[in-house]
């Protein structure tokens, strides 16, 4: 457990080393989960000794929302003046990705499939 | 009563207190959720936060004092987020099967769920803090605050639209794509995962099992391409 944790803040450490030093507008953790592939990537066996710990942590994921999530008090201006919007803007713009998503994936598969047949 | 008070002083200032508070929200929150069968609009988030603001907004306390007990909580969404490589590298397999279908399907996803954000908050006229925290909204929570944050948004108001987001994808899934007949479990499960990321995913995996594992490929790599392309989209869109 301690190694994976290790590893895990190991990677996020140079994960925003990187992006701070390069001056990236990608966050550092995302950066650590990339390092962290290319560690797999180079020695597979580490993905069974990592699975216990990652798998409690990703399991609790939504607790690690909270803290953020109640900074709405600091927000209750924005929600309470511009909430309409905001929802409209939520709806429409979740309901076209999906769409959008939906669509280019079941189009693709068949020009693949198409090709594949060819 | 003045013991009571001088009681509450000396707890309210320490971190234990409201990160207790936190956790005890979190866990009466869950219970709740699954009692009523955990639909999508009973989100634990959500539920945690409609218990503890109340409660800071009542007890006058600010968010920097809740928040010095939250941070320890708040502080694993970075480890997390690096812990999502597992599951991605678990589903190389399924992802190297469909390769293209993912890929051009993440990447026009991907960009219309920033993009239209972004576009449609200039249609509502919404504040331009306000446009940058939206921008994010579809991407997974961790990654979405530090989008939020290196792009000049409101993390905390990032967060809350993020919820809801996820919680409007998983309410609107499945009416959306059973209207349009769409049979392919592969592809519903990769457009709710895009487009609300693990609320979503979670949502997908209650509906099928296949559509839950495309789900979490898609808000994996999801939460690699939003934090390279919003940047991009606010500079060209803005």
């Amino acid at each position: 457990m301690l190694r994976t944790l290790g590893l895990l803040l190991g990677c996020q450490l140079i994960g925003e080393f990187a992006a701070r030093g390069l001056g990236l507008p990608i966050p550092g953790p995302v950066l650590g989960l990339v390092i962290l592939l290319a560690a797999l990537a180079l020695r597979p066996p580490l993905a069974s000794s990592l699975r216990p710990t990652t798998q409690v942590i990703l399991a609790h994921l939504s607790l690690m929302f909270v803290p953020a999530g109640v900074g709405v008090i600091g927000n209750l201006e924005v929600l309470s003046s511009d909430w309409a919007r905001l929802l409209m803007v939520l709806t429409l713009s979740t309901i076209l990705s999906m769409l959008v998503t939906v669509a280019t994936f079941i189009a693709t598969k068949r020009l693949m499939y198409r090709l594949q047949n060819e | 009563m003045n013991d009571f008070v001088s009681l509450w002083s000396y707890l309210s200032a320490t971190p234990l207190l409201w990160l207790t508070a936190t956790i005890g929200a979190y866990l009466i929150a869950e219970g709740l959720a699954a009692r009523l069968g955990n639909p999508p609009w009973a989100n634990p988030v959500l539920l945690s936060v409609l218990l503890l603001s109340p409660v800071l907004v009542l007890t006058k306390t600010d968010y920097g004092t809740y928040f010095e007990g939250a941070q320890f909580i708040h502080f694993l969404l970075g480890p997390a987020t690096v812990a999502l490589a597992l599951p991605l590298w678990d589903n190389r397999a399924t992802i190297q099967k469909s390769v293209i279908p993912i890929l051009c399907a993440l990447i026009a996803g991907s960009t219309v769920a920033a993009g239209s954000a972004i576009l449609l908050a200039q249609f509502f006229d919404l504040p331009f803090s306000v446009l940058l925290s939206l921008a994010p909204k579809s991407t997974t929570a961790p990654v979405a605050l530090g989008i939020s944050e290196a792009v000049g948004g409101i993390p905390t108001l990032t967060a809350v639209l993020v919820i809801l987001t996820g919680i409007i994808g998983a309410i609107t899934v499945t009416p959306l794509m059973n209207i349009l007949s769409i049979t392919d479990w592969q592809a519903r499960g990769f457009a709710v995962g895009v487009a609300a990321h693990g609320i979503g995913t979670a949502r997908a995996f209650k509906v099928n099992p296949i559509a839950g594992a495309y789900a979490g490929i898609a808000m994996a790599l999801n939460a690699l391409l939003t934090s390279l392309i919003v940047p991009i989209l606010l500079k060209w869109l803005t």
